[in-house]
């Protein structure tokens, strides 16, 4: 594990924890696909599982939605355990797979109509509908519509028996950029009402955008989980990149900062860019003349030179060595 | 991490789980009052079964229309050699039984195996719903949409000149009933098992060999020696043959009211050890 600055399940903020994973073990067949996965989602805020897909993230919310018993481990959502208090858990837990799960030869607006009815006290339909941008294709077929439609109705589904939890898996997969703020707006309001959120996703940019706790899954195992900041540290960083590159770069500039009066640490980032240097400092005009006079004194020229904080996409690849696949 | 950081894990109890994450924001915190009532969601699942099923015309075909057109068929002409009895009473309780099976096996199966490939099942399974209320939805839809066949086709029937035997309508019906819950049973085993395609096939791809050598619409007794034999232990026969017997005035029909229970529980007890939702 490339770094453990941060604890792997972080200490609850307060008691109040709506979904809370321990140990989760879960096989298909022989192949172990989540390997003792630890995680607890705050209550009233947006917990993001964030990793590449095959990570074992749909399984593990599978099993927090009761469809999935685990081989091992306990799963508590709202205190209660899926499988064995579902009759009690499933009028509270609202729930978007992601391959929709919406009849095909429905309307969308009766199948929305359907769910809705399961429910004692549903949302209004008109007003979700309207949020959602339902209201163009509620005559619809459910296999007419388009995959950001589709996710959008699913998302109606999820939410319309005001649940006290809402499990999404991949929300906006499919959508175009303003479906995808519509739903990440209604997302944020669900949080303000108190409503508890867990989602899925394999982009960066929604986790960042969206959640207030990340958790960081690859190879079916939490590698890091934390608020957005815990996560990313609040370290100012300047990104050097040189040419040519050599293996003695990070010791070589630590060296010559140290010289210069500004000490402090550098690393070579594991970024798409080869030879990328990271100065873990705030950047000021004494540091980049430092930087580029030590680049100027082993005659190599600085093609790129950036500050600024260090992002969640910095924080995965240091703890992945690679991208998002 | 052996801490579990959940006070429900300290307080085990349900009530006390309910409180702290509930609270705050106006919700019911007690699941039940969340929930529709069971009546409400087991009733709207089976209106949704018994719609899905109006709409469709595939569906429609298979469980009101052909039935019809095989009344009328063999009841107004001769093209198929019935023997010398009453062509109406040899023909309206096969139809009858023909009914059965394309509601409760084909347009069930069909039904619950596109809905297992989409997701649906496993959607509701996480509604109020729930997996029992979704099954019992299905058996409603089931029932409903019989009911609706019947009187299309006993009200068809009766105006084709049928006088059925008053005594065996109760015999009738409990064939209907084992018959229901025969095909239907089978039409979860194999929706429950096979790819959403493959279910379309088998599912239109039985009825029709029943149809035809199944003993449902045709009496066993007219089926070639071996075949008969074997069509009067298979639920499309027997079903078959109670009806004819039941509403034919010759008494209740032990044997195929036997088989027909003996298919219920071995298809039933394979469907609950097999069926997977997604």
């Amino acid at each position: 594990m490339p770094h453990l600055d941060f604890p792997l399940v972080p200490p609850a903020p307060s008691p109040r924890v709506a979904v809370a994973v321990d140990g989760l073990v879960k096989r298909y067949g022989r192949t172990e696909v989540v390997h003792g996965v630890d995680l607890a989602a705050p209550a009233g805020a947006i917990t993001a599982l964030l990793g590449p897909n095959g990570a074992g993230k749909t399984t593990t919310v599978e099993c927090c939605e009761g469809l999935r018993r685990p081989d091992a481990g306990r799963v508590r959502v709202l205190g209660l355990d899926p499988v064995r208090d579902a009759r009690h858990l499933r009028p509270r837990v609202g729930v978007m797979l992601q391959d929709g799960g919406l009849p095909s030869t429905v309307p969308a607006g009766e199948a929305l109509r359907h769910v809705a009815a399961m429910y004692a006290r549903p949302r209004d339909l008109g007003e979700l509908g309207e949020r959602l941008g339902l209201g163009s294709f509620t005559r619809t077929q459910v296999r007419r519509l388009s995959g950001g439609q589709r996710q959008r109705l699913a998302l109606a589904a999820a939410v319309v028996g005001r649940p006290d939890v809402v499990f999404l898996d991949e929300p906006s997969a499919g959508m175009d950029p303003q479906a995808r703020l519509a739903v990440w707006d209604l997302v944020r309001e669900l949080r303000e009402a108190g409503t508890s959120i867990v989602l899925t996703t394999h982009q960066i940019a929604e986790a960042e955008a969206l959640a207030d706790h990340v958790v960081v899954v690859d190879d079916g195992r939490v590698i890091a989980a934390g608020t957005t900041a815990e996560l990313v540290g609040a370290h100012d960083v300047l990104r050097v990149v040189v040419r040519p590159t050599t293996d003695d770069d990070a010791p070589s500039l630590t060296a010559a900062l140290a010289d210069a009066g500004r000490p402090a640490e550098v690393r070579s980032a594991p970024s798409a860019v080869p030879g990328t240097l990271e100065v873990v400092a705030a950047a000021d005009p004494a540091l980049v003349h430092a930087v580029t006079g030590w680049a100027a004194g082993r005659g190599a020229l600085v093609t790129s030179l950036s500050a600024g904080e260090r992002t969640l996409e910095d924080v995965f690849l240091d703890l992945t060595g690679r991208r998002l696949r | 991490m052996s801490d579990d950081p959940t006070t429900a894990a300290r307080t085990p109890d349900r009530h006390a789980a309910d409180g702290p994450v509930a609270d705050g924001h106006g919700l019911v915190v007690d699941g039940h009052q969340v929930a529709a009532p069971v009546a409400r969601r087991v009733g709207a699942q089976a209106l949704a079964e018994v719609r899905t099923v109006l709409r469709n015309g595939e569906q429609l075909v298979i469980t009101l229309v052909l039935p019809l057109l095989i009344l009328v068929a063999l009841t107004r002409t001769t093209f198929v050699d019935l023997g010398p009895g009453d062509r109406v009473e040899l023909v309206v309780p096969g139809v009858l039984a023909l009914a059965v099976m394309s509601t409760a096996f084909t347009s069930q199966a069909i039904a619950t195996g596109f809905d297992r490939r989409n997701g649906v099942l496993r959607l509701l399974a996480t509604t109020p719903l729930g997996r029992g209320g979704l099954v019992a939805g299905k058996v409603l839809g089931v029932v409903a949409l019989e009911l609706l066949q019947l009187t299309v086709l006993a009200g068809a029937a009766l105006a084709l000149g049928w006088r059925p035997d008053v005594a065996g309508v109760p015999g009738a019906l409990l064939a209907l009933l084992l018959g229901t819950a025969a095909f239907t049973s089978l039409a979860l085993l194999v929706a429950g098992l096979l790819r959403a395609e493959a279910v379309l096939a088998v599912a239109n791809l039985l009825w029709v060999l029943l149809l035809a050598g199944g003993g449902v619409v045709l009496p066993v007794s007219m089926l070639p020696g071996p075949l008969g034999d074997v069509a009067a232990l298979l639920p499309s026969g027997a079903l078959g043959e109670a009806l004819r017997a039941a509403l034919g005035g010759d008494g209740l029909p032990i044997v195929p009211l036997v088989v027909l229970a003996a298919w219920t529980a071995v298809l039933s007890a394979l469907v609950a050890r097999t069926f997977r939702w997604s």
